[in-house]
């Protein structure tokens, strides 16, 4: 099954866990079966309409999926999927 | 620029090391003497910044900061010492850098950057690092450097993870080709509410140090286009591509953005997001020091702490019972619906949002300690240590 990477301010919603090992043969099926798994998850990542939030990055190994097939971007059970949020903190 | 001509004789003997490699060597070194960069920020990521590349020669340095140096920052921040707490963070930092390098021209800018002030206090500098702590600057400090077509040295950190590159250089993405838009308020925590390994700072503001001074020597390969990611936890770096994109809309072909905007409007934040100072609480919430008398009186309060455990293990108020909010919706069965309820957390943010979900599950006396243990620690018992 393919990997998926959980970035730490996002491991809150998925039982504190950094990788989550979820069956999908395209990335949006990968996601759609993890938000499933962790519905606190979803929102976190959707918007109401449905669409990927723009803070968020979804990468399979190390290209992002805007610039691939997007959701329809098909992964292997040997690909990594990263999902990169973006993070502010400079350590004030 | 104009270039200085040379070094001086104490010149050329401090950067020996750097002046025996020709990677640097005297044509290098010159370069980083003649560079301007405009460091915002001195906490985390500024201080190694600001260390290293004053050790280094770069020749001038601006720092942005209007912060006071705090005894919590003192973890990470290393540019600041013990006796520096309580003065202002740009003071402290000029007096670390002059002590290593007199050679080095420090400008003190002590405001807070703004969409009024950012373009005039960036057009004189070659190049910016980016060590701020949150979002609207973020946002503001990239749109600067595109309009002013100045690269933009970015680090940023959370807890065990770090992200470095570099936004805004010829030809490269910028921050908003990666992230159109910042998260909701609250989505994300700061590193004062989700905490930060002291160490990881050091080792993204560093990168960011390593990659000024490739920018500035026009040497090596360069972070531009690519995202670096550590994990400090796991000891792991990784990299992902970065993309210019055709939609961004500040550095893309059909350019939306022509000049700063409101950021704080952008990115939700309410301009003075400082916790509201008025005296009173409401019919919700109770004082600490009407808490105290309430125990003092023998009374028995259904005292919970929704903080987590391990900040359970750093202080509690006696008499709570722990449970963490995230587990408050399936802990409910420990609680009566008919009793009254009292939570608090650490400075009552968290125990807010309980007493909401106890509310909404049926519970029909609920309070909030105003101002959390910290309030505890202030107003009752000082003993109780401060975090």
């Amino acid at each position: 099954m393919p990997k998926i990477l959980i970035p730490t301010p996002l491991r809150q919603f998925v039982d504190k866990k950094d990788t989550v090992d979820v069956a999908g043969a395209s990335v949006g099926e990968v996601l759609s079966a993890l938000t499933t798994q962790y519905p606190d998850l979803r929102k976190n990542l959707y918007s109401d309409e449905g669409k990927l939030r723009s803070f968020v990055n979804v990468y399979v190994n190390d290209e992002d999926i805007r610039y691939l097939a997007k959701d329809k971007t098909e992964v292997k059970d040997s690909d990594t999927i990263s999902i990169v949020p973006s993070i502010a903190g400079g350590g004030r | 620029m104009a270039a200085e001509a040379s070094l001086s004789k104490d010149e050329i003997l401090r950067y020996s090391r750097h002046l025996i490699m020709p990677e640097v060597g005297m044509e290098g070194q010159l370069k980083l003497k003649a560079a301007k960069v405009l460091l915002v920020g001195t906490g985390g990521l500024g201080a190694p910044m600001a260390l290293y590349l004053t050790a280094a020669g770069v020749g001038t340095i601006g720092l942005v900061d209007f912060d006071v140096v705090d005894y919590t920052n003192l973890q990470r921040q290393v540019i600041h010492g013990t006796s520096d707490v309580g003065r202002p963070k740009i003071d402290s930092a000029i007096d670390s850098m002059r002590e290593i390098n007199p050679f080095v021209n420090v400008i003190r800018h002590e405001v807070a950057l703004t969409s009024e002030n950012a373009m005039d206090l960036v057009k004189d500098y070659d190049l910016v690092a980016d060590g701020t702590d949150n979002f609207p600057t973020r946002y503001l400090v990239n749109d600067v450097c595109v309009l002013l077509n100045k690269p933009n040295v970015y680090g940023s950190i959370f807890r065990f993870e770090g992200q470095a590159t570099i936004f805004a250089a010829e030809g490269g993405p910028c921050y908003r080709c990666l992230y159109p838009e910042p998260p909701p308020p609250g989505l994300v925590p700061s590193c004062a509410e989700g905490g930060v390994l002291g160490i990881l700072p050091g080792v993204i503001g560093l990168i960011q140090a390593t990659e000024v001074v490739k920018l500035i020597l026009g040497k090596g390969e360069t972070l531009v286009g690519r995202l670096m990611l550590y994990d400090a936890l796991n000891m792991k770096f990784r990299e992902l591509k970065l993309r210019k994109s055709a939609e961004c809309p500040i550095c893309g072909p059909d350019r939306t953005i022509n000049e700063l905007i409101d950021y704080h409007q952008f990115c939700g934040v309410p301009q003075h997001a400082a916790p509201e100072p008025e005296t009173g609480v409401t019919e919700n919430e109770i004082e600490v020091t009407a808490l105290k008398a309430r125990f003092d009186r023998g009374e028995k309060v259904n005292l919970i702490d929704v903080r987590e455990l391990h900040e359970f293990q750093i202080c509690r108020i006696p008499g709570s019972t722990l449970i963490p909010l995230g587990e408050l919706p399936k802990r409910l069965n420990e609680l009566n619906v008919a009793d009254e309820v009292v939570v608090h957390c650490k400075s009552g943010m968290r125990s807010a949002k309980a007493a909401d979900l106890l509310r909404q599950s049926g519970f029909k006396r609920v309070q909030n300690v105003k101002g959390g243990i910290l309030a505890w620690s202030d107003k009752v018992d000082p003993s109780v240590p401060k975090y």
